[in-house]
């Protein structure tokens, strides 16, 4: 009988034991940004490793963020030209080509881009930092680690996603231009003129905010990934590192398309 | 009664089911040189951890300058944490920094100096701990030994007044270990901190040492001057100093005396039970004094390890070996014939005779006349160790000779 009833609550035992942990790691999550985010104000500001930063995030991510929108874009205008012509509205291609990019794809494909390039290599380098024992000679060195190395990549992620996320906006909207105007032959002129009209400042501010936000979490969860690479149950040395930067790619990846839904219901 | 720079009194680390440390007391004293010595895995990075607080005991408490770390003001912890600095056992340099800015590091983010300042304070250190040639390298580039040094330099560069070294002397060549000795023992003299150092390297440290703490067991059961640790009669302090000696039985694959011994009795006391008997060999290398003094320590070795080795083949399992003294094997055969035991030495003899060790040759610079003796006994009911060993030994005979035709040259 107990065996029965044992076999009965065994999943629900697991399903519940997962969501506290998911909570709890969501929560940790949470306490670790507030702390790094508090931090970025401590004096003497850090600005030279919060440079370098923006230039490793942003600067160095710009052609991959130009070759991803420029094609985003070219197929964005080739697909929404095949759809509109049987309503006989191609006209109205540039608004869709623009909506569709700096509602939607732009933030999100640049956050999923930014993951890739950026994210993986700060959880692999915190971790590596965490596994070879560097984070602890700060720590003794009364340097304090998460200032040191957390709060630069925070904020350097506040000011490169936005921006990251502007040029993709605009690259995409050339690349529609490039397929819709010069290989389908729309008007030129009705191209760019129906984007004015149709684009909102409230899209571009929306555009925006999620940038911001998708800039936080980005940088928050690889950098709490990698710094935690220790804890890690199953994963120790070189193993964990590489458990650490998955699931900081993957756990990213899967809250920048969460946290969009729950934001673009909130800006509509 | 001076008040100790840092105590830990009865701490306690588990680490899951694992305890690492049980209820450890230790004392540092301000201005002094404390090596905690202890085998690997024993716990000796664990302790230094909690000294500088990476890691928080489970149970037990630690004292700095009398008030309690939990205590502390996190003002006090601050001002503490940048009096002391840490050299960790891998290093732990900041892989993507050059060597250069790793040393400068703490001053860079510790201290209110211009850059020229630290740059010469930098180049000072690196030019003392002869790295100059690789001070705009990154780590990966350079050797485990120059690690070490960028990692001592790192310690040393902000003055600190406590500085807590976890084997920094581990993979350096013997040259650079006693460099590195003298280089902590001369800064120690020149700015006064107090050091704590995890070392393997007995007895070279203990010179350089104020005070000495063994670890074992997760404990430490003696902690003292270098000159009671040679003094004491503890156990675990003996096995600690004789170290060396017990490596080299590791080597020859004996066993130690006291092994022996103890078998010898329970046999002994089989043998007065059951009115038995059983074979005892005593093998003794004449001369091997002479040819560790004149022809060299390997070869000296070498000579025991293959007595050793054989011994194992021929004897297998049925007996028991061990370094009885420095050029003696006894051989404990219980449950053997004599008879058996005399028809395998009389093969070992002839095996022995065969082998290198018993060539010429082998020694070119300088070869040293020698033989092995071995001699038979049958312990018996009534006897004791003393008369049974001494038989052993009047009836030693030669199995295995070699001659030289003069001392000092090749025959």
């Amino acid at each position: 009988m107990t065996q029965a009833t044992n076999s009965v609550f065994t999943p629900f035992n697991r399903l519940g034991k997962v969501s506290i942990a998911f909570i709890g790691e969501l929560g940790a999550i949470a306490i670790f940004f507030i702390h790094a985010f508090c931090l970025i104000f401590s004096l003497p500001l850090q600005v030279s490793k919060t440079i370098e930063q923006v230039f490793f995030i942003g600067a160095k991510s710009t052609l991959i963020i130009l070759l991803v929108g420029l094609f985003t874009g070219m197929v964005l205008g080739l697909q929404g030209y095949y759809t509109l012509v049987k309503f006989g509205s191609e006209g109205v291609l540039g608004a869709v080509v623009a909506l569709s990019l700096i509602r939607e794809l732009g933030p999100v494909m640049t956050a999923l881009m930014i993951i890739a390039r950026a994210g993986s290599s700060m959880a692999a380098e915190i971790g590596i930092m965490r596994i070879s024992e560097q984070i602890d000679a700060l720590e003794t060195m009364d340097i304090n680690p998460i200032r040191f190395l957390v709060s630069p990549r925070i904020v350097a992620s506040i000011i490169s996603f936005p921006l990251l996320t502007s040029i993709f906006n605009v690259i995409g909207i050339a690349g529609g231009y490039l397929s819709g105007v010069c290989l389908l032959g729309i008007n030129s002129g009705i191209y760019l003129n129906r984007i004015e009209p149709n684009v909102a400042m409230q899209d571009v501010k929306g555009c925006f905010i999620k940038a911001f936000v998708f800039g936080i979490i980005v940088s928050t969860i690889c950098c709490y990934q990698g710094y935690f690479t220790n804890m890690r149950p199953g994963g120790f040395g070189a193993k964990g590192v590489s458990l650490a930067t998955t699931s900081a790619v993957v756990l990213s990846c899967v809250l920048v398309l969460v946290v969009d839904y729950v934001l673009t219901s909130f800006l509509l | 009664m001076t008040v100790p720079l840092i105590e830990l009194k009865n701490v306690t680390k588990r680490f899951g089911e694992r305890t690492v440390l049980d209820r450890v007391n230790l004392t540092i004293l301000e201005g002094d040189i404390t090596t905690i010595i202890g085998k690997s895995g024993g716990g000796k990075s664990v302790l230094l951890k909690h000294i500088i607080g990476l890691l928080k005991p489970d149970e037990g408490e630690i004292l700095i300058n009398g008030k309690h770390l939990k205590d502390m003001t996190r003002n006090e912890r601050t001002l503490f944490k940048r009096q002391a600095s840490y050299m960790f056992q891998n290093n732990a340099l900041f892989d993507s920094l050059t060597v250069f800015e790793n040393i400068a590091l703490p001053l860079r983010e510790k201290t209110r100096l211009r850059e020229d300042a630290i740059k010469s304070k930098v180049l000072a250190k690196i030019d003392q701990m002869e790295l100059s040639e690789v001070a705009y390298k990154y780590p990966s580039q350079i050797s485990g030994g120059m690690q070490k040094r960028v990692a001592l330099a790192r310690a040393l560069v902000t003055e600190p007044k406590i500085i807590l070294f976890d084997e920094p002397t581990t993979g350096l060549d013997p040259l650079r270990k006693n460099a590195v000795l003298g280089l902590i023992a001369h800064h120690q003299k020149k700015i006064g901190f107090t050091a704590v150092l995890v070392s393997h390297d007995i007895p070279d440290v203990f010179f350089i040492s104020n005070r000495v703490a063994i670890i074992d067991s997760c404990r430490i059961p003696f902690q003292g001057t270098p000159i009671e640790l040679e003094q004491s009669e503890n156990p675990v302090v003996q096995e600690f100093i004789k170290g060396q000696t017990n490596l080299k039985d590791e080597l020859t694959g004996l066993n130690t005396r006291q092994d022996v011994k103890d078998m010898l009795i329970q046999e002994m006391d089989r043998v007065n039970r059951l009115q038995e008997s059983f074979p005892v060999i005593i093998f003794t290398i004449d001369n091997l004094e002479q040819i560790n003094k004149h022809v060299g320590y390997i070869a000296a070795q070498q000579i025991v390890q293959c007595l050793g080795t054989l011994l194992k083949d021929h004897f297998d399992s049925a007996g028991t070996s061990a370094r009885y003294s420095q050029n003696e094997i006894l051989m404990v055969l219980p449950h053997t014939d004599p008879k058996e035991a005399k028809q395998v030495l009389d093969e070992l003899a002839i095996d022995l005779q065969k082998q290198e060790i018993f060539k010429a040759k082998s020694y070119p610079k300088a070869c040293f006349s020698f033989s092995i003796l071995a001699g038979l006994a049958e312990a018996g009911p009534g006897m004791d160790l003393d008369s049974l060993i001494g038989q052993a030994l009047s009836h030693q005979k030669i199995i295995a000779h070699l001659e030289c035709i003069k001392h000092g040259g090749t025959a």
